[in-house]
């Protein structure tokens, strides 16, 4: 009963996302309404929404959006803030043994920092399956396009979400499943290292560059460590 | 319901620069061998990279963030995943208002 499975499957992706689902509904009703403020129509906003789906870029793209809209300027700036994508394809791409070769282009397409998180911690206990990966990825997706929709509609009248709270939702969710990729001391300099970088490259330079240094310092840091170690064996 | 066409084609040069760093690692992959080396820094990525985007949250942002980031953290030791981020949003609204 194969189907049965992939069903079962796709079912307890759900449930696994419904946090992070429940988390990216005020952030694409924010973006909506940010999006309405900057004079898109709320068709624009939805069309962003389900070609780009990625919010990082998309909150940038508010920031330096102009009349007419520069798709150069746009188009560049989301690579940039989307080149992290590289790293995380690279990683859960090897983890894609259950998927047939369109498959994993396909869900590469969908891969959101919350849904290669989630995918990551599943990978990292059993056997991805497409079933799983589809069930993380396509109701949050929806729910991202819609969000930005009805954001896009009510415009003014939302509350501000610092004032909830709400926008702290995404980095607590980030801390968790930082958490639970804790794997003793080699982990613990991976993160300091990535930490330190971060925090000083954001300091010190505009836009997301703090992203690509603190990933970088974590990476050589772990080459490094794990170079010495053969070294002494 | 309108869309303009500068619009449009901006919206579309993001989408395409969106989806070749989605693809780009799969393809990377594909090209280069994965030794010991390699694969050391693949297994690195998700945390150095999860780290990096909350680290200026986290540490430099204020107060409230920085106590509510290491609120969430403890929490995620013993709590599952949704009550965890529910005692750092609660954490972080109670501290901006007390501390804001």
């Amino acid at each position: 009963m194969p189907e049965r499975s992939a069903f079962k499957e796709f079912r307890a992706a759900v449930m696994a996302m419904t946090p992070l689902i429940v988390a990216v509904m005020p952030i694409g009703l924010v973006f909506g309404a940010v999006a309405a403020g900057k004079g898109l129509t709320p068709a624009e906003a939805t069309l962003m929404s389900a070609l780009v789906f990625a919010g990082g870029s998309q909150f940038v793209a508010m920031d330096i959006w102009t009349h007419p809209a520069s798709w150069a300027a746009l188009g560049f700036s989301a690579l940039l803030v989307n080149i992290r994508h590289v790293l995380m394809s690279a990683s859960i791409g090897g983890k894609l043994d259950g998927f047939s070769g369109p498959a994993r282009y396909a869900s590469m397409l969908l891969l959101a920092d919350e849904i290669w998180a989630m995918a990551e911690m599943r990978a990292s206990e059993r056997k991805l399956t497409p079933a799983w990966f589809a069930g993380l990825a396509v109701p949050f997706y929806c729910v991202w396009v819609l969000a930005s929709l009805a954001g896009a509609l009510l415009g003014a009248f939302l509350g501000d979400p610092k004032v909830t709270g709400l926008d702290f939702a995404f980095p607590a969710v980030f801390i968790v499943l930082v958490m639970g990729f804790w794997k003793g001391r080699e982990t613990g300099a991976v993160l300091a290292a990535s930490a330190c970088a971060a925090v000083l490259t954001h300091q010190l330079l505009p836009g997301v560059w703090y992203i690509a240094a603190g990933a970088a310092a974590g990476v050589v840091v772990a080459v490094l460590s794990g170079s010495g170690k053969e070294a002494h064996a | 319901m309108s869309v303009d066409l500068n619009t449009l084609f901006a919206i579309l040069a993001m989408a395409v620069a969106t989806v070749a760093t989605r693809i780009g690692g799969l393809v990377l992959i594909r090209y280069v061998a994965i030794g010991e080396g390699q694969k050391r820094a693949l297994e690195a990525i998700p945390p150095a990279v999860l780290m990096a985007v909350i680290a200026p949250t986290a540490f430099v942002t204020g107060p409230a963030e920085t106590i509510a980031a290491a609120a969430t953290a403890l929490a995620a030791m013993r709590l599952p995943l949704l009550a965890s981020v529910a005692v750092g949003v609660v954490s972080v609204a109670l501290l901006r208002l007390l501390l804001g």
